[in-house]
């Protein structure tokens, strides 16, 4: 197996080769304003490195934050239809009703409500309102609208009136991009709704970027299928993510933290993943991200859906340094550093500065910051320490020590010896763990849905199948599949024992030989 | 009549303050201040009176909503909802409301008599029935009272609408109305028994909605100054500092609707090596101090988060949070000893004679 792992981060792009587990090849090639550019520059690269040769590559794996960075960034969003059924109730907070007006002005090209819904219990809040469905469908085709979120009262709980809703609109419109806020799950409307009407406005660039990252690939003379690394450590084909742009949200940091397990063979631990201008602080369990279970907020807005639980703090290589007060971050020369930073010829003071006249790394001219005297470096290093303890702390869940594994182009700031830390582990190609992460994500399955008139242990084995077959499907290998989340929900008021079971399995991605493309 | 009109910063404020109040329970403001930002900028304008000025006569319509707060962030709020239970309960008994209060200032119940008055176009009464935010109908001043329990109605945002004429007690009320709730989906807005003025003058906690926006409002000028947001609660309000530190551990339970549990701390600056304990149901109840009982209900515990003063909710606290604990004075209402047979802490299965952090 050989695959290749990516990762687009804001300042640099970093690639491996993953060969039958190990990693045969590791670059860091600047990130391009086209995105595909560097993309290209990262295959160039890891040619030059001979490691690729001629060999077959099963898949390319890339991680972006692209999708992240579209909201924040306010730029490629799509207009975007909302299609709300749960009338009479919450006709006075319509959709994008706490959004901030800037944002609500770009994405919102409409808001349809109509009576559907369900209880808490699975009975029906109100009948779903098929004319009203069809009606609104007709009126958002005639604004041009293409994208259409659509939400409905207790969805995760019973999606059947979104589903059908999304037939209808598709009739109506066809070709038209939708998407259910049960797919993005989560009891909550407003956030699960808004996760929804991001991910609707993400569809034009969704569709425009992953097939750039195909044209590179193929661009490349590589003849491997695409996935797109998601936020639980998994990844999805092209289709699928494109479906789905907001699970790729904090992809990368899902990617450091995977990576840095995988390097150092630790399953359950903290990660610090140090860039150029943040720290992401994460908890790995079972070698996966912990969930955040809370609202985020994404661009201003608030969603509820699967993200990882992180902290990210303004410190990182490139930070500035100021002495008097002391202060570091959260500003930064970010991928300007190697003209910038002191060190380097520059006249930014920055905590790579730092690193280097503390003798903890060997980068840049020595000279340059020999005013630095050993105070004041220790004075820096420490106010970092302690910027990186506290949140270590905060991400804990119970007291006791950790280990901690840190990876990043600047792992350097973080001391051998930390509060409440057992040990700190530092890996080989530790400052590309976020391009491994992303080369060993393996692909899975998911099926949530009622089933009635079976068995609990009947249902659960039926949706344990379907969550299979899509799991090979998405590209998994059979043999390697495992059940990942097993949760049965019986919904009382439903007849013929209805009970919803969700069941995830996950698996490696197979090798592409007799794969049909 | 002085009638003062409540800006949207008061309710802003407000919000940040019923949420302190709501001492770890209560439920997040966040939708009722959504509303109120919509009303708002629609031309609604919501003014507030003191109950002082009510004449003994005045009826008064006390709010609140009733339910699973699960199906509330599905459902939402929607404000006509809480008017239209008024109006059903001036339908039913024919009074005409002088204004609306809130049976409970603490957390999202704060804002729904705003949301009341704003569609009725009446004055919000400055005052409420708990001061704080309690888990049951019988912990208000009115039953400490012992005034009557009933009529109460009930409204569903599809139109469904139910009045429980006649119950002999406050406990019969719950039972009664929870039933009816519960059909409903679990959510429930209701428009409690009139109250005449006197009952208002004389049972009502008095300022409690300038007291929320008052404390509030030193929170976010604390905020947008970078000043110490605990010092400016303080600086508004006779409240006792009591402890500061951060979550070691918290234990949850859900038994009997009620989410119950406790949470302990690792004290540090002034209280470094000192462990503190606070339990809850639904809102803090008891704090001990390296073991004995320090602060209890009625006094209002309010657990902060030390560096944005804003309160950290018995559903949300979570290891590692960095709190400041305060107390604030309880309503003299509840300190008779008919008050703390309704709200002490052996109303909530503790053993212990209820003594004030304000005593000492």
């Amino acid at each position: 197996m050989r695959r290749i792992g990516i990762d687009v981060g804001g300042t640099n792009t970093d690639a491996v080769l993953i060969e039958d587990g190990q990693v045969a090849a590791a670059i860091k090639a600047p990130t391009s304003e086209d995105v595909t550019g560097g993309i290209f520059e990262a295959f160039a690269r890891l040619k030059a490195t001979r490691a690729l040769g001629g060999g077959r590559v099963d898949a390319v794996m890339i991680g972006t934050t692209h999708f992240m960075n579209a909201v924040v960034q306010r730029r490629h969003l799509s207009k975007v239809a909302a299609l709300r059924l749960g009338m009479p109730a919450s006709a006075s907070l319509p959709p994008f009703c706490d959004w901030s007006p800037d944002l609500a002005r770009l994405v919102a090209g409409g808001v349809w409500m109509v009576e559907g819904g369900h209880e808490y219990d699975g009975r029906p809040f109100m009948p779903l309102d098929r004319e009203g469905v069809h009606q609104a469908a007709r009126e958002m085709r005639a604004k041009g609208l293409r994208s259409v979120a659509i939400s409905a009262i207790f969805s995760p709980l019973d999606p059947s009136h979104e589903r059908e809703a999304a037939a209808i609109v598709a009739q109506e419109n066809p070709g038209a991009a939708i998407t259910c806020s049960a797919d993005l799950g989560r009891i909550g409307l407003l956030e699960r709704e808004n996760a929804g009407l991001l991910n609707a406005a993400l569809a034009d660039l969704a569709h425009d970027t992953i097939a750039a990252f195909e044209a590179a690939i193929r661009g490349s003379g590589l003849d491997a299928p695409l996935f797109i690394t998601q936020n639980d450590g998994t990844v999805a084909e092209a289709a699928q993510a494109r479906r789905l742009p907001v699970y790729s949200f904090a992809s990368g940091a899902t990617n450091s933290m995977r990576g840095g397990a995988y390097l150092s063979g630790l399953a359950d631990a903290m990660v610090v993943d140090v860039g150029g201008t943040t720290t992401d602080i994460g908890q790995l369990r079972a070698g996966f991200p912990r969930e955040a279970n809370s609202v985020v907020r994404i661009g201003g807005v608030r969603t509820l859906f699967r993200m990882p639980d992180l902290i990210s703090i303004g410190l990182g290589g490139g930070s500035h340094v100021s002495l008097e007060p002391l202060q570091i971050g959260p500003l930064s020369v970010g991928y300007r550093l190697p003209s910038e930073g002191i060190a380097f010829g520059g006249t930014q003071l920055t905590a790579t500065d730092i690193a280097i006249a503390a003798g903890l790394i060997a980068l840049g001219d020595r000279t340059r910051v020999a005013d630095l005297d050993r105070a004041t470096c220790a004075r820096v290093l420490g106010a970092a320490q302690r910027m990186i303890e506290a949140n270590v702390d905060a991400m804990k869940t119970a007291a006791g020590d950790v280990p901690l594994i840190a990876v990043g182009g600047g792992a350097f700031l973080v001391p051998d010896r930390l509060e409440g830390v057992s040990r700190v582990i530092r890996v080989r190609h530790g400052d590309c763990a976020n391009a491994v992460g992303a080369a060993i994500a393996q692909v899975s399955g998911e099926v949530d849905q009622v089933f009635r008139d079976l068995t609990r242990a009947d249902a659960i084995a039926k949706a344990a199948a379907l969550a299979a077959h899509r799991a090979v499907a998405a590209g998994a290998d059979r043999a390697s599949l495992q059940t990942v989340e097993t949760e049965d929900i019986p919904i009382a008021y439903l007849p013929g024992n209805a009970i919803r079971v969700r069941v995830r399995v996950i698996g490696d991605v197979a090798a592409s030989t007799g794969r049909d493309r | 009549m002085t009638l003062c009109e409540i800006t949207l910063e008061d309710i802003e404020s407000l919000a940040v303050g019923a949420w302190i109040l709501g001492t770890g329970g209560g439920g997040s403001p966040y939708l009722g201040l959504l509303n109120m930002r919509r009303l708002y900028a629609e031309g609604h304008r919501v003014w507030l009176m003191p109950a002082a000025e009510l004449a003994d006569d005045d009826w008064v319509a006390a709010v609140s909503n009733m339910g699973a707060p699960l199906v509330g962030q599905e459902r939402l709020t929607d404000s006509r909802t809480i008017a239209r239970a008024v109006a059903l309960m001036e339908e039913h008994t024919g009074y005409r409301f002088r204004g609306v209060m809130a049976l409970e200032i603490g957390g999202g119940n704060s804002i729904q008599p705003l949301m009341a008055a704003a569609h009725l176009e009446r004055p919000v009464i400055d005052a409420d029935m708990m001061g704080r935010a309690y888990p049951e109908a019988q912990m208000t001043s009115v039953a400490v009272g012992d005034l009557r329990p009933c009529p109460l109605t009930t409204v569903d945002v599809r139109g469904l609408e139910a009045v429980v004429d006649k119950v002999p007690s406050w406990k019969w009320m719950e039972r009664v109305s929870r039933k009816i709730c519960v059909e409903y989906g679990s959510i429930a807005s209701t428009c409690k028994a009139p109250r005449t003025g006197r009952e208002v003058k004389h049972w009502g906690i008095h300022g409690t909605t300038t007291k929320a926006i008052e404390i509030g409002r030193a929170v976010r000028e604390a905020q947008r100054t970078h000043a110490d947001p605990i010092a400016a609660i303080l600086g508004v309000e006779p409240g006792k500092l009591l402890y500061q530190g951060k979550v070691r551990d918290v234990e949850r339970r859900t038994t009997e609707g009620f989410l119950r549990g406790r949470a302990q701390f690792a004290g540090s600056g002034d209280w470094l090596g000192a462990a503190m304990r606070i339990e809850f149901q639904n809102e803090w109840i008891v704090a001990w101090l390296d073991g004995e009982p320090i602060a209890m209900s009625p006094d209002l515990i309010c657990v902060l988060d030390s560096v944005s003063g804003e309160a950290v909710g018995t559903e949300t606290i979570r290891y590692g949070q960095r709190v400041t604990v305060i107390a604030l004075p309880p309503p003299r209402v509840f300190l008779t000893p008919k008050g703390l047979a309704h709200v002490g802490p052996r109303a909530f299965g503790y053993d212990i004679d209820f003594r004030s952090v304000f005593d000492a």
